[in-house]
């Protein structure tokens, strides 16, 4: 297990200062490694469409999710329920790349998370707030994404479930030892990972930034307010020209700080994807899973 | 001054094992960065190769730095960095600095299921651990002039040439410095 679970972060760590697109089918898993991809999301529906749908969203075909892996060479995730194991069997059986135990997704199980630490294949779960990410840590999910409001393209959820996430590793690192011990009984996670949290001013796996991400300076201000990478889901094939949409994202992500290159990068990029505001929204998708 | 391609994937950990051997180093992710900076070495790290390589060639770097291995800088190459040297990928079109005489085979260990660690044999520096992360392996030499390193299970997982010196593996991803003091020590 352990060894398989640091293989599983490394694997995160490679994907790092990339940007993971949601695709629905083998063409737009081409236009996504095409336009500088370093993962794609394999779904049957794109998080605005689940929204728009309504109605119970489950696992995509596993045939459907085999015809992406077959078209493209970059690693290939794909979503299932939170707490339902055997959707993450079925996809551990087809050597998916990483599983996304998603609240985007209608939950399987209101109380339990998937058991992380029996599977060989990696976990990436979404997280508001420190305590979150740890837990889903200490279930053996390899890496953390912030939950954002998937589907929006509003990217306040994200910016603040970033804000606290970061805020809390701050204060934490400025503690005092004994007081880690209350940190650890208040955000319901063992003192271990508090202690981690503590001397490395990081979460022990790797951090993006995913829910609500529609345009390059979106993508770049996730970054800088700490994202380790940048998951688009909705932003790319909802927009006017999601291939150029893709491009821009992808090398604004790695030149996070060079505002005169984001400029060049947000020109003529045609339609962003509509957008909801939070306050229009009637299912926050966030608050699933704690 | 050793300059790390800092695009995307794996770059902070070189960085990290270049600061705990006391080697100066700097990130490259554009021109501007060249130009500030000597460069007595360069690394390619492990990522996404067709990530990486977009990125690359749409910063005009790709032609200053393909320059710069054409004219002898010391490269080391991890995972996604060996396919960037490599002449010949078998199972890609893309090329990119088409600098090493090797043919690489991409993700030839499998998807993610197939990544492992082992403990093998590198040539000048013993066993050393190593992480293999849906890695590359190098399926065929294609010139007489490259020195294989390393193999695992028959197939040759490290090599240099010339200024060259690639890993299948990600000796940044363990706590073993050796295989970036042997590239700073031989090259």
């Amino acid at each position: 297990m352990n060894e398989r679970y640091e293989l599983n972060k490394n694997l995160a760590q490679m994907l790092k200062g990339g940007v993971i697109m949601d695709v629905t089918s083998p063409e737009q898993a081409c236009i996504a490694e095409n336009a500088g991809a370093c993962a794609v999301m394999a779904l049957e529906r794109i998080p605005a469409d689940i929204r728009a749908a309504g109605g119970v969203s489950r696992m995509s075909d596993p045939k459907m999710i085999r015809e992406i892996q077959q078209a493209v060479s970059i690693p290939v995730m794909a979503k299932v329920r939170i707490g339902h194991f055997v959707e993450a069997q079925i996809l551990e059986a087809i050597e998916i790349d990483y599983i996304d135990e998603s609240e985007v997704l209608s939950p399987a199980d209101d109380i339990y998370h998937i058991d992380k630490t029996k599977f060989r294949v990696p976990f990436v779960c979404g997280a508001k707030d420190l305590g979150e990410a740890l837990r889903r840590i200490s279930e053996g999910a390899s890496m953390i994404r912030t939950k954002g409001e998937p589907g929006t393209g509003d990217i306040i959820q994200a910016v603040r479930h970033m804000r606290i996430m970061m805020s809390q590793i701050r204060q934490i690192q400025n503690q005092r030892e004994d007081e880690l011990f209350q940190t650890a009984k208040e955000l319901q996670v063992s003192c271990e990972l508090v202690q981690y949290v503590h001397q490395n001013g990081k979460l022990p796996v790797v951090n993006f930034a995913a829910g609500g991400v529609a345009t390059p300076a979106d993508a770049a201000l996730m970054m800088q307010l700490g994202a380790e990478g940048v998951f688009v889901g909705s932003g790319i094939f909802k927009s006017g020209n999601p291939a150029k949409r893709a491009e821009a994202i992808v090398k604004s992500v790695t030149n996070f700080n060079n505002p005169g290159l984001i400029a060049q990068l947000s020109e003529d990029l045609g339609e962003a994807m509509v957008g909801i505001n939070e306050q229009e929204i009637d299912l926050l998708m966030a608050e699933r899973g704690k | 001054m050793i300059g790390v391609l800092a695009l995307q994937g794996g770059f902070i950990e070189h960085i990290h094992a270049l600061d705990k051997l006391g080697v100066a180093n700097f990130e490259i992710r554009d021109l501007n960065d060249l130009e500030r900076n000597s460069l007595d070495g360069l690394i390619l790290p492990g990522g996404e190769s067709t990530t990486i390589g977009k990125l690359l060639c749409n910063s005009g770097l790709f032609q200053r730095i393909s320059d710069l291995i054409r004219n002898g800088i010391p490269v080391l190459g991890t995972c996604a960095g060996m396919i960037l040297l490599a002449k010949k990928i078998i199972n890609d079109d893309r090329l990119y600095f088409q600098s090493m005489d090797i043919s690489v085979k991409r993700n030839a260990f499998g998807r993610q299921l197939g990544s492992f660690f082992a403990i093998e044999n590198f040539e000048g520096i013993g066993k050393i651990p190593m992480t293999f992360i849906r890695a590359p392996w190098i399926e065929q030499i294609n010139d007489a002039s490259v020195q294989i390193l390393c193999r695992r299970d028959g197939h040759v997982v490290a090599a240099r040439q010339k200024n060259m010196l690639v890993t299948s593996f990600h000796p940044e991803l363990t706590n073993d410095l050796s295989v970036h003091q042997y590239f700073l020590d031989t090259f």
